[in-house]
């Protein structure tokens, strides 16, 4: 492996792992959803600073070409995100229905009130 | 004194406590008489809102579960629209002493926040093994912020005076543990001063604090994960202005 490249794969960890931590401190992204992405940063620079520890792990589980296991790892952590993201879509779908319901059985009850209240001012002014 | 205490809003944030939580109210009104009392019912599914109507709480309801953060924040924001120079945040499980109350509210003359503590010498409430350890970690990181001694920094028995809560009711995290240990971090480095006084507490209604290593070491890592957050973010000023009387 070139310097180069040894390098460039420190260097694209610890960019990701700026910026992850600089949504956070910026509350675009909170703790719970950003718990991955630091996952993922810190494991590419752990990687990216001893890439042997790359194919040692690969032999240790019986990959036998060790970047099969870097694929294995990022999909199964980008398939992990995605389930956690539809599970969270789902709840915030659920939450905004039942506002809907919320405001419309609220203007509901204003209507219901105003006409008592219009009937009862046109009662007061017919006395 | 009781004009201290009629300008004071008691918040009590309750998810499923119809058992506790008119008696806690009914309480809190002999106890304190002048004070008024906010229950925000989190999204309960039982009876927690209407027993607090009948025992002569107002009552806000949340339409889901939002955490204790996001039901405190609801309060204090009540709180602001309506005037009230102090928020005392007390449980709905009867574990706070209304009668601390008057202390905490005595304390908050001279300052913007008042723990209720529960290490600091009165009462027998005790947390043993990693989860104490825990705590005096967490507790030494915060006082240090905010230079003063505090034991009990995930004590949900405070005060808070009126540049608190306005900052409260526009900053106050409703991350899980933020409304403790983050909202002591944001309001320190706002500049409001905190202190806290030796409260009695009682022992919980239902439910046994866990000792179960393994979660308190998950609890240890989640703390120090908040406190870490709380710790990167920017500060955020006090905003100047009168105070409401």
């Amino acid at each position: 492996m070139s310097t180069a490249s040894y390098v460039f794969g420190i260097v694209a960890a610890v960019i990701a792992l700026l910026l992850v931590i600089e949504m956070l401190r910026r509350r675009r992204l909170r703790e719970r959803h950003a718990v991955w992405w630091i996952l993922a940063g810190v494991l590419a620079l752990i990687i990216g600073v001893f890439p042997q520890l790359v194919s040692w792990a690969a032999t240790a589980v019986g990959i036998e070409v060790p970047i099969n296991l870097v694929f294995f790892v990022s999909l199964t952590l980008l398939v992990f995100v995605c389930v956690q993201h539809s599970a969270e879509l789902t709840d915030l779908e659920s939450k905004t229905r039942l506002l809907a319901e919320h405001i419309a059985f609220q203007s509901n009850r204003i209507d219901v009130l105003e006409r008592r209240l219009s009937s009862h001012s046109s009662e007061v002014d017919s006395d | 004194m009781t004009t201290l205490l009629t300008d004071t809003l008691i918040v009590m944030p309750a998810f499923n406590e119809e058992e506790s939580v008119a008696a806690v109210v009914a309480e809190v009104f002999s106890k304190l008489p002048g004070v008024s009392v906010l229950v925000v019912d989190d999204g309960s599914t039982d009876e927690t809102a209407s027993q607090a109507q009948i025992a002569g709480a107002t009552v806000i309801r949340l339409p889901f579960n939002l955490g204790v953060g996001g039901a405190m924040r609801a309060g204090f924001k009540y709180a602001l629209a309506h005037d009230f120079r102090n928020v005392v945040q007390v449980d709905s499980d009867g574990q706070h002493d209304p009668t601390g109350v008057t202390q905490l509210l005595e304390e908050l003359r001279t300052c913007d926040l008042v723990l209720g503590a529960r290490f600091a010498g009165q009462g027998d409430y005790t947390v043993r093994g990693p989860r104490r350890w825990a705590m005096v970690v967490l507790a030494r990181i915060v006082s240090s912020l905010a230079n003063t001694r505090l034991s009990d920094t995930t004590s949900g028995f405070r005060a808070t005076g009126p540049r608190a809560v306005r900052l409260f009711a526009e900053h106050y995290p409703a991350e899980y543990l933020g409304d403790t240990i983050e909202s002591l971090v944001i309001a320190a480095r706002a500049g409001c001063t905190i202190r806290q006084i030796p409260v009695a507490m009682r022992p919980r209604a239902g439910g046994i604090p866990s000792h179960n290593p393994l979660k308190s070491a998950a609890y240890l890592g989640r703390a120090g994960m908040a406190l870490l957050i709380a710790l990167m973010r920017p500060r955020v000023p006090l905003t100047s202005g009168a105070s409401p009387s």
